[in-house]
């Protein structure tokens, strides 16, 4: 009864605190999901949006708490391709010499052989995620001369190639066009219908009204989270920011 | 009547080194260090392991020098204190607060420091000059076996591996969350780097070989937005700047080491200069786009 309670849960994170060399960059951090449910996490630069999906993605160790994913440890998750991650454009390298086809295709390197020779199914998992972002005539282009918005949508195709079921985006919407903001947030839309649990980061709070069903707000530790009905409120927004009222937030009310 | 006396100088100089037995076995076996040094630069260039490369290759030499001591393969000593000195570096950055390119510097010219008192210490006979800036028209019979070794090993080890590399050096995070084991990748790439270190040195010397591990990558960086392409540039004119730094030196009585690097650091320049997309003078027009 309480395995299957757990089973439930996609992403289950208790308490987790995280440092780098001794400097607290997120503590006592909490955050359960569900299949189908968009989470915005929404927080000032520095308040460790980047540093929770590093914890959830076990790029850093966590020096207290407890993540599970689908009520396994991150090591089985990572095994099964159960998460997928999409940077911040800043923690890449985007003169690196590999083309759109290439990025996409290490979204299948975890469940290749240890060639990573890719199969008839990896070329056509490859070839669906890239139509999917609208990017087919750009497939054989170096990153490096793609623009922001266009690798975006290339590292959104990496994710979609993966076929994980739970998607962490840092920041999907930052520096990208009304047209591909669109396209962006229609498949987030479809994504929930598939059933994936998404986690994105953004500082957009237009995007966190429309689509986002909970809201994780976080200034190194949890600020407020829940149904983004009752927790999205200037209050809570403004503590926050540090006492800062964002106003773009509040423009149109819906 | 001139040119044709022209053309038989020219050939002249291309076959009477080639005459000689240890020329022959030299350009060989320098070829050979260079394309393997050449295949490894376009990871570490874009890895950015450049310091990396060059804290290892100096680090090796205290094990050079214990090796020839005790009679051992020389790669063997050079190999354990090339992985030691990465993995001291390692140790001492995660606990210290002293930064990353501080710690290897740190590192690397204390196990050199040390390699150059035991040399002064054991009376052997080492030959210092060699060990320092290469001996490629001296190699001798066992150092050409355990040079094929290791570069066939390290070939392969980059080729298994390859787009786990490439995945590493890109986007090590995303590696991980696929479930590949990033940490091993890190030291394959390390241990590889040793290696290449140890074969490295007989042609250029311990001084010089860096540059056998990153000028070619940075070359080919400047040339190709592929990473296949950049590899076979790089390799390419590893090859030929080392056969070309070797007649040099042959013909005009240079240090062998020195004439290699300095061909391929022209070749970088000229890259550097007149690459097609990447170089001051963009030359877009004339080539296609990549
Ligand atoms: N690799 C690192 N080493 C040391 N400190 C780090 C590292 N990464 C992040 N930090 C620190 O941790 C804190 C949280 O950083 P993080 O990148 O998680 O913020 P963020 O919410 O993603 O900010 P932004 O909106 O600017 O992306 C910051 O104070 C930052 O300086
Ligand atoms: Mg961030």
């Amino acid at each position: 009864m309480d395995k299957l309670n757990y089973k439930s849960y996609r992403i289950e994170a208790e308490n987790i605190c995280v440092d780098y060399h001794g400097k607290v960059a997120l503590y006592d951090a909490n955050l359960r999901l569900k299949a189908g449910q968009i989470c915005g996490l929404v927080g000032m630069n520095g308040a460790g949006k980047t540093t929770f999906f590093n914890a959830l993605t076990g790029f850093v160790n966590i020096s207290k708490g407890k993540i599970r994913i689908n009520g396994e440890s991150l090591k089985i998750a990572q095994q099964d391709q159960a998460i997928a991650y999409v940077p911040q454009s800043e923690g890449i390298d985007c003169q690196f010499p590999v083309s759109v086809w290439d990025v996409v295709m290490m979204g299948r390197y975890g469940s290749m052989n240890i060639l990573r020779s890719p199969r008839e199914s990896d070329i056509q998992a490859v070839k669906d995620a890239i139509d999917r972002v609208d990017l087919m005539e750009l497939s054989s282009i170096p990153i490096g001369n793609l623009s922001g918005g266009q690798r975006k949508r290339t590292f959104l195709a990496r994710a979609i190639a993966q076929r994980a079921s739970i998607l962490l985006l840092d920041e999907p919407f930052a520096g990208v066009d009304i047209r591909t903001e669109k396209l962006i947030s229609e498949l987030f839309i479809q994504f929930k219908n598939e059933g994936k649990t998404i986690l994105l980061s953004t500082h957009d709070m237009i995007h966190v009204r429309e689509f986002c069903d909970l809201v994780l707000l976080i200034n190194k530790t949890v600020v407020a989270y829940g149904e983004t009905s009752e927790v999205f409120t200037p209050e809570n927004i403004t503590s926050t920011f540090g006492g800062m009222s964002p106003d773009v937030s509040f423009g149109p009310e819906s | 009547m001139n040119l044709c006396f022209l053309s038989t100088n020219i050939t002249s100089f291309v076959t009477d080194p080639l005459s000689h037995e240890f020329m022959r076995k030299a350009l060989l076996m320098s070829s050979l260090v260079a394309a393997v040094c050449g295949f490894l630069s376009s990871y570490l260039t874009l890895k950015g392991w450049a310091l990396m490369g060059d804290a290892v290759s100096h680090s090796v030499m205290p094990g050079v020098v214990v090796a020839y001591a005790l009679g051992l393969p020389f790669s063997l000593g050079a190999f354990i204190f090339g992985v030691g000195s990465v993995a001291l570096i390692g140790f001492v950055k995660q606990k210290s607060r002293v930064k990353e390119d501080t710690v290897i510097g740190l590192v690397f010219t204390g196990f050199f420091a040390l390699g150059i008192v035991l040399v002064s210490k054991i009376k052997s006979n080492i030959d210092l000059h060699s060990i320092l800036f290469g001996s490629p028209l001296g190699i001798s019979l066992s150092d050409v076996k355990q040079t094929v070794f290791i570069s066939l090993l390290v070939v392969m080890l980059l080729s298994v591996f390859r787009k786990d590399l490439i995945l590493y050096c890109f986007d090590p995070r995303h590696a991980k969350t696929v479930g590949i084991n990033v940490l091993f990748l890190h030291y394959l790439l390390l241990t590889c780097l040793s290696l290449a270190a140890v074969v490295g040195l007989q042609t250029v010397g311990i001084v010089l070989v860096v540059a056998m591990l990153i000028t070619p990558g940075a070359t080919a960086y400047l040339l190709t937005d592929r990473f296949d392409n950049m590899t076979i540039i790089a390799v390419i004119s590893a090859i030929i700047s080392s056969v070309f730094g070797i007649y040099l030196s042959f013909w005009f009585d240079l240090e062998t080491g020195g004439s290699i690097v300095l061909v391929q650091t022209f070749i970088f320049l000229f890259a550097f200069l007149f690459a097609p997309r990447y170089g001051i003078f963009k030359f877009k027009k004339l080539f296609s786009n990549y």
